[in-house]
């Protein structure tokens, strides 16, 4: 460590560091030599890139595929609206570039994949999770085992945050619990809505994220005591937090008593996705071309949207609210002498009201908008907000 | 009175209710007593086998009932039992 020099400029920029006497010199020449892999460059990417950037971390790289988009500012403070339409990474590296000329940062402008996971894993000390999506966590997770590095963990939904130190080296020279003892698989699809479904504070993210940098420098510099072994809980709605045991499950597939894992899966087969719902039947369609040839033409036709009414209040297109909970107690208002054309978002929930009105009342005249009203946005009317 | 905290992914189905307090001597009586109050809740909590589901985690204060007795595990008037759901967000 002594090897690690720090010039004028450095030393003024990090000497509220090098005054903690716990933390001093030594602590910054760690994160100075230290290389962090933060997957994902979004709600929870976006405090950590920032921060760990701050503080300087000699090496970050930064995993995402994505473009930025006008929704993700809410929340993704990384960006501003000349970033709108850029690659993510770079728009990223960037922002930190300004922030801190003292370090490197290394674009990975590509999905996380099992193809790519491992070798991008393994070019780095430690890791930080930002992901959305269960099979990319499991994915995350896995590649660190079995690469042996640490894997800074946060998630949140909503009003709610989770935040844990997986796989760390410690002091015995084994390894701390790790995602697969805590969930050891994930719930089946659908359960769990994402952050673009099922939408998220926009400072949650900024909390998890922060509190996943602290882990990540406490992690390098060995200062404090990690939330290896425990996993913290934040609930914003009642401002309650409460810090869970986690323990080794002898069970765990990849480093467990009797492991059965020792390499990458298929993360999307594990996580039940492009599984085909066998017992969802298809409805008939049709598109937003359609539809809108539809009204051109005056042909007789009712429109019943099965949104929820904030949803409503953010775009709509001139259908009748009726929020899929109650479509089957509103027959009434959904006749069965004309086409009914039943639009949702992007045609799922509107698909399963079919579904429901067909089994239950025996309707034969409704028809699914494909790709809902996010679609007549994209093709038919601009003018209409997305969400 | 147990104190049984409901995660916001489950709330959906508790009609938005977050705590349920109920008199019970085990996690399994509480958990089965939500269960029954609130039957769309049951499948998201129990395999058809009768054993949890493997994306939550049940916690009696802060420790997990698989370092205790599981669903078993006793419960004092006062204990705060928690379910943990696996969640993902993060963009």
């Amino acid at each position: 460590m002594e090897q690690i020099q720090f010039s004028k400029e450095e030393l003024e920029r990090y000497s509220r560091h090098l005054i903690i006497p716990e933390f001093n010199i030594e602590g910054q020449r760690k994160l100075k030599a230290a290389s962090v892999l933060v997957i994902g460059s979004g709600g929870l990417g976006s405090p950590l890139l920032l921060y760990l950037a701050a503080a300087g971390v000699g090496r970050i790289g930064v995993v995402d595929f994505d473009t930025v988009d006008a929704s993700n500012l809410q929340r993704q403070v990384l960006f501003g609206i000349q970033s709108v339409g850029k690659s993510k990474a770079m728009a990223a590296k960037e922002r930190l570039a300004s922030l801190n000329p003292h370090i490197t940062i290394d674009v990975h402008n590509t999905k996380f994949t099992s193809a790519n996971a491992r070798d991008l894993v393994r070019q780095y000390d430690v890791v930080a999770d930002g992901t959305d999506n269960f099979p990319t966590r499991y994915l995350v997770n896995d590649a660190c085992v079995l690469e042996g590095k640490v894997n800074v963990y946060a998630s949140i939904y909503r009003f709610e945050g989770q935040a844990s130190v997986f796989n760390e080296l410690l002091s015995d020279g084994t390894r701390g619990p790790n995602y697969r003892d805590l969930f050891p698989s994930p719930p089946p699809p659908g359960l769990v809505p994402s952050c673009a479904e099922g939408g998220v504070i926009g400072v949650l993210p900024g909390i998890l994220g922060s509190l996943q940098a602290l882990e990540v420098i406490k992690v390098i510099t060995g200062v404090g005591d990690t939330l290896s072994g425990r996993l913290f809980l934040f609930d914003a709605t009642g401002f309650t937090t409460r810090t869970m045991k986690v323990r080794k499950d002898p069970r765990n597939p990849l480093n467990g008593e009797n492991p059965t894992q020792t390499q990458l899966i298929d993360y999307d087969q594990f996580c039940g996705i492009g599984v085909p719902a066998s017992q969802e039947r298809e409805v008939e369609a049709i598109d937003v071309h359609e539809l809108h040839s539809w009204r051109e033409s005056g042909k007789e036709h009712v429109l019943i949207d099965v949104r929820e009414p904030y949803e409503f209040g953010i775009a709509e297109m001139g259908g009748d609210l009726i929020p899929l909970a109650t479509v089957l107690e509103s027959t009434t208002r959904i006749p069965k002498d004309v086409p009914v054309v039943v639009q949702c978002r992007s045609g799922a929930r509107s698909a399963k009201a079919i579904r429901q009105l067909e089994d239950v009342h025996g309707y034969t005249n409704l028809v699914n908008l494909t790709g809902g009203i996010l679609a007549w946005q994209e093709h038919i009317d601009p003018s209409l907000a997305r969400y | 009175m147990a104190q049984l905290i409901i995660p916001t992914p489950l709330r959906k189905f508790t009609d938005g209710q977050g705590i349920f307090t109920q008199e019970a001597t085990s996690v399994k009586e509480l958990l089965h007593a939500l269960a029954s109050q609130h039957p769309g809740l049951k499948p998201h909590l129990f395999e058809d086998s009768g054993s949890l589901r493997s994306f939550i985690r049940v916690y009696v204060g802060d420790e997990d009932i698989h370092a205790l007795d599981g669903e078993d595990t006793a419960l004092q008037p006062n204990d705060e039992v928690s379910i943990i759901p696996a969640i993902a967000g993060g963009a």
